[in-house]
């Protein structure tokens, strides 16, 4: 299968990407995938914890075998993915350019599937740009995938899901964390990753922030603070803390630059992560043929990543003509339903309302 | 960190014991150094306990990890002759000769 001739090409090879790429192949598209990292698997290659939800989004399986399952199916459909090779653009009539091994190229897919996931925030304070101050991405990178320490001891920013598990993980790889600060009333994160990193002594310190990282050529302490209501740091409240590293998790944002290259139409989502291409049920965009799926539709889990990726995946396929409508609406209200089961609870439901309104924009447009 | 002490993770509740794997030997500011072929510039610098990829131009702060994934261009250094390399997303090959970058660029120095 040559990229040239593929019927679908999906950009990005993470939980999305793979998912939407398989349930296509299950059709008899031909597709292709391609990723500007050296291996596939998107940021499952760095889960080292186990994953929630029903049976149907690998409950209790930790995110890496996901991945590696993910991948496995791909390959044993011959599903070719093209490796440290990023998207540079999308042009009319989804003209889509890659840069491939320094060679430019070209094809002119019959679908597109956007899978190009997010990217994370940062925060500015004094000292921020020292070496020692890294993004939780960063961190498990390392530390779960090249099995490097990234320091010795570490102060996690932000109490979401990404900087609980991050605290723990880096926990297990022999590091120290003396503390995770968190600017909101009450932690983030689900109750189940709090209660974790509690049990191994790291204490999680709500209305506070980090004010500063000192240091010459690495952080070698970190100052942090309390605040009130208004986000203000309380006087008399700061305290140093012995770290050499800095941990931002402080959420993420869609990566959507190809969207808007292809022209698609956007709505602003706090909840989602901030601008979001709008799409209907099936993740079809405002530009035919163009769909997405995953964190660049808006930042959510692997799971709903997966299940927003077969749903993209088949309406591709229906699109193409390859799904007959009544069997593309059997599975996509399949996939539909198990998305409103993982919206669910007092976290999903907010993304619900979120995605719910993205869809109403699409339709109304 | 301590610069000079060759660091690991070994053994992992999860991950188990660190994957032998094939080693090589770069040249880091024209010291040799051992790493594991493939592995990211950055990894291996970082196992050595050097941190500093690079000093900015014209303040000549500090730079290293950041975002890990090739994205932010923190941590540029200079790889073969070729400057401004991203070493977080870079894999090293045996011989590679790699300079941290300091201070002025060649472009400047020249005008």
């Amino acid at each position: 299968m040559s990229a040239k001739s593929a019927e679908i090409l999906v950009v990005g090879a993470g939980p999305a990407g793979l998912a939407a790429a398989i349930a296509a192949s299950k059709c008899g598209a031909s597709v292709v995938i391609a990723d500007e990292n050296p291996k596939p698997g998107g940021q499952l290659l760095k889960q080292t914890h186990k994953f929630f939800g029903s049976e149907r989004h690998y409950a209790g399986t930790r995110g890496i075998d996901i991945g590696a399952k993910l991948i496995e199916e791909a390959y044993s459909r011959s599903i070719e993915i093209l490796l440290e090779t990023p998207v540079v653009g999308i042009f009319e009539d989804l003209v889509v350019m890659a840069l491939g091994h320094e060679r430019l190229l070209g094809v002119r897919p019959k679908c597109t599937i956007l899978a190009t996931g997010a990217g994370e925030n940062t925060i500015a304070f004094p000292g921020w740009t020292l070496p020692g101050v890294v993004t939780a991405g960063a961190a498990q990178t390392f530390v779960n995938v090249h099995r490097v320490p990234i320091g010795e001891r570490a102060v996690v920013v932000g109490s979401g899901n990404v900087g609980l598990i991050v605290a723990y993980q880096l926990r297990q790889a022999g590091m120290d964390v003396a503390a995770i600060v968190e600017a909101m009333p009450n932690v983030g994160g689900w109750g189940v990753h709090a209660a974790k990193v509690r049990r191994l002594g790291v204490p999680i310190l709500p209305r506070h922030t980090i004010v500063e990282a000192r240091g010459t050529d690495h952080v070698s302490e970190v100052v942090i603070q309390e605040i009130d209501d208004t986000f203000r740091p309380l006087d008399g409240t700061a305290s140093a803390l012995d770290a050499d590293t800095i941990c931002l998790a402080v959420g993420m944002t869609p990566r959507t630059r190809l969207a808007e290259m292809a022209g698609c139409e956007f709505t602003t989502s706090p909840a989602l992560g901030g601008r979001v291409p709008v799409h209907s049920l099936g993740m079809q965009t405002s530009v035919p043929r163009c769909y997405l799926a995953g964190d660049v539709s808006g930042i959510e889990e692997a799971s709903t990543a997966i299940e927003e990726g077969k749903l993209a995946g088949l309406s591709a396929a229906a699109e193409l003509g390859l799904l007959d409508p009544e069997a593309y609406r059997e599975q996509a209200r399949a996939s539909s339903d198990a998305l409103s089961e993982l919206r669910s609870g007092p976290f999903g439901q907010v993304r619900k309302i979120a995605k719910d309104d993205v869809v109403r924009t699409y339709e109304r447009n | 960190m301590k610069r000079g002490t060759y660091r690991r993770i070994h053994s992992h509740p999860i991950l188990g014991p660190l994957p032998d794997h094939q080693e090589c030997s770069i040249l880091v500011d024209s010291k040799p150094i051992r790493a594991r072929e493939g592995e990211p510039i950055l990894a291996t610098l970082l196992a050595h306990g050097i941190y500093v990829t690079r000093q900015t131009e014209i303040q000549e702060q500090p730079r290293g990890l950041f975002c890990g994934i090739g994205l932010c261009t923190d941590c540029m250094l200079t790889v073969d002759g070729v400057p401004n390399v991203r070493s977080c997303i870079t894999p090293v090959r045996e011989g590679m000769v790699i300079v941290t970058e300091t201070g002025e660029s060649h472009e400047r120095q020249e005008r």
